[in-house]
């Protein structure tokens, strides 16, 4: 009876074959390590930050007299307001760790490389994508730091030669941070984004799907098949990776539930304490910071600090921030090494990245610390090495001596 | 497809043609979107101006108030402090203001109509945070070369008592001066606009 219901269904949705195409037959290289569970952990998060949106937009008023009250009302008189909240604010700093260690590991292996290039772009696109929504969300509850936060980042757009005052008008929709911009950012961050996130991971999962998994050794596993055409080194995806996974998120989701029950604000770092007063156009806070994950780009803005051309130091910082972002979407054509995992790359490659984790860290550590001489000068060394990374790619991948990947993982 | 397109010009340029409107209709449609995001007639009418009695404001003192959503600082400098704005003029980026917006009347070295009396929109040119107003002489945490004027605590930029920007700072121009008149001996008028003169 059952089998002939969904024999039925698949004759007219081929839901079975889809499901056995991406879960039973779905062969994924055997040797996955830790690392591998993060991209799971991320569609774990999307998830939770979507269903903790509808809730908490049930309950949100995006106008300036009433933004800061609304927030207060989740949190005090909206029955679990409070914990649906820390789920919301929790799970942005909880993502972003995650996406993190996610392009960390695509790094590591050369996931990005032939033929996995959309995988990477499409990724790339999805991080430019949460930054835009955790951006539109951080001023929404109308504090100090979402204010002024806003002022600073939005005014980055003046810094453009001619047209800048302009845009910067056209993205605010005023001439300052006004309601105007609070509802369109709230419009932005709970439609137009999640929208474009939910398209991107589509297009993200797909591509990944077509040319199948990289794997820590860089061993491409189509080229050992058995006599049925099944790779070798490989297992399907349901059931060893899906308990596998299954695992390792309990175990993430327990570490979230203790952040969001004991330190909720996590000593300032996923709730700034600045943003417990209502905005005040009259007054900036004293040490005005960008949550961690916004830090190491914040930190490469501020490290430009003299004119060049003729033309003034910001716009110098603002196009270095940009730059630093958008050369991570060029890594499949930086990098000519003819191997894909740092483990049999050269000296060079190993040490360069080395550098490069180590400068990314200092930058964040220097984006969240207030302006001082030491702080500028780390972040200035560090964006230097960040810069020199990606710039001196093609060269120290192509020259260095690599060592033999094997055939079989 | 394009086996068939070459059978006949005819339908090559209907599909070109086709394609042409279809950009076309795009734009056209793409327009009231684009422009409906870009500041509206309500939010560009220029706010009724607003009137400041400054007689009250102690020699030294600043005060803040709104004007348009921007923080309009009004402070009164003393003697001491005017005389001294030409002696650091060296250090100033823009000592004469070439490069930075103020009304006319206020592009001069005190940067204000009445010497005294210094009007500015309280937003940093860099990236618009607030500065703090520090007038005393050589604090400990800005050093021997300072004079008294404006820190912004964002990305350290400074400013001197006249709203001119320290070289080597990441902001690029002088504190920006609203427009302002003083209608009375001591009550200031800020907002106010050339065309509405003589109304």
């Amino acid at each position: 009876m059952f089998n002939a219901l969904m024999n039925w269904f698949d004759q007219r949705l081929p839901i079975l074959s889809f499901l056995r195409k991406h879960l039973s037959c779905y062969f994924v290289p055997k040797n996955l390590n830790f690392l591998y569970v993060f991209g799971i952990f991320a569609l774990v998060m999307c998830f939770s930050q979507l269903i903790t949106g509808i809730w908490l937009a049930m309950s949100y008023t995006p106008t300036t007299s009433e933004a800061f009250e609304s927030i207060q009302y989740i949190m005090r008189d909206v029955n679990f307001g409070w914990l649906i909240r820390h789920m919301h604010t929790t799970g942005a700093s909880f993502l972003f760790a995650i996406l993190y260690v996610h392009i960390f590991k695509a790094m590591l292996y050369g996931s990005y490389q032939k033929p996995r290039e959309l995988v990477w772009l499409f990724g790339w696109l999805l991080f430019a994508l949460f930054s835009a929504e955790a951006f539109t969300g951080y001023l929404l509850p109308w504090g100090q730091m979402s204010y002024w936060g806003a002022q600073v980042i939005t005014s980055l757009f003046e810094v453009i030669p001619f047209v800048g005052d302009s845009i910067a008008q056209w993205v605010r929709g005023d001439y300052t941070v006004s309601e105007i911009t609070l509802k369109r950012f709230f419009a932005l961050h709970v439609i137009g984004f999640p929208v474009l996130i939910g398209l991107l991971l589509f297009l993200h999962i797909s591509s990944l799907h077509h040319v199948g998994s990289n794997n820590p050794k860089g061993v491409d596993i189509a080229l050992k098949l058995d006599g049925k055409g099944k790779p070798l080194d490989a297992i399907p995806f349901h059931p060893y990776y899906t308990v596998k996974d299954l695992f390792y998120v309990l175990l993430m989701l327990g570490l979230f539930a203790a952040v969001v029950l004991y330190v909720p604000d996590f000593w300032g770092y996923f709730i700034e304490s600045d943003n417990a007063l209502p905005a005040n156009i009259l007054s900036t806070p004293d040490h005005i910071a960008p949550l961690w994950y916004f830090a190491p780009f914040y930190s490469i803005l501020r490290a430009v600090t003299y004119p060049l051309f003729g033309i003034e130091a910001r716009f110098w910082g603002a196009m270095l921030m940009y730059l630093s972002i958008f050369l991570l979407a060029l890594l499949p054509w930086l990098d000519r090494s003819p191997v894909k995992s740092l483990r049999y790359k050269g000296k060079v490659s190993k040490f360069m990245f080395g550098l490069f984790v180590i400068s990314f860290v200092s930058l964040g550590v220097c984006g969240v610390m207030a302006m001082n001489a030491t702080a500028l000068f780390i972040a200035q060394v560090s964006s230097l090495i960040y810069f020199s990374y990606f710039l001196l790619m093609p060269w120290f991948t192509k020259f260095e001596q690599c060592q033999n990947v094997p055939d079989r993982v | 497809m394009s086996r068939h397109l070459k059978q006949s010009s005819r339908r090559r340029f209907l599909v070109g043609a086709t394609g042409v409107m279809g950009a076309a209709g795009v734009v056209g449609v793409a327009t009231p979107f684009v422009c409906s995001l870009a500041p509206n007639e309500k939010a560009k009418q220029v706010r009724a101006p607003i009137k400041v009695d400054v007689s009250k404001i102690e020699v030294g003192a600043m005060v803040t108030v709104a004007w348009n959503g921007l923080p309009i600082w009004i402070l009164k400098r003393d003697k001491q402090s005017l005389l001294s704005l030409k002696k650091h003029e060296a250090l100033l980026a823009d000592p004469d203001s070439i490069d930075s917006i103020q009304p006319k009347n206020t592009k001069n070295t005190f940067r204000s109509v009445r010497s005294d009396i210094a009007v500015y929109i309280g937003l940093c040119t860099h990236l618009g945070c607030t500065p703090k107003y520090r007038p005393e002489l050589s604090p400990i945490d800005l050093g021997e070369n300072w004079h008294g004027g404006f820190f912004c605590p964002c990305h350290g930029s400074k400013f001197d008592l006249a709203g001119r920007v320290y070289k080597n700072v990441p902001a690029p121009t002088n504190l920006e001066i609203p427009p302002y008149r003083f209608i009375d001996n001591d009550l200031l008028e800020i907002g106010y606009r050339e065309e509405s003169e003589g109304v």
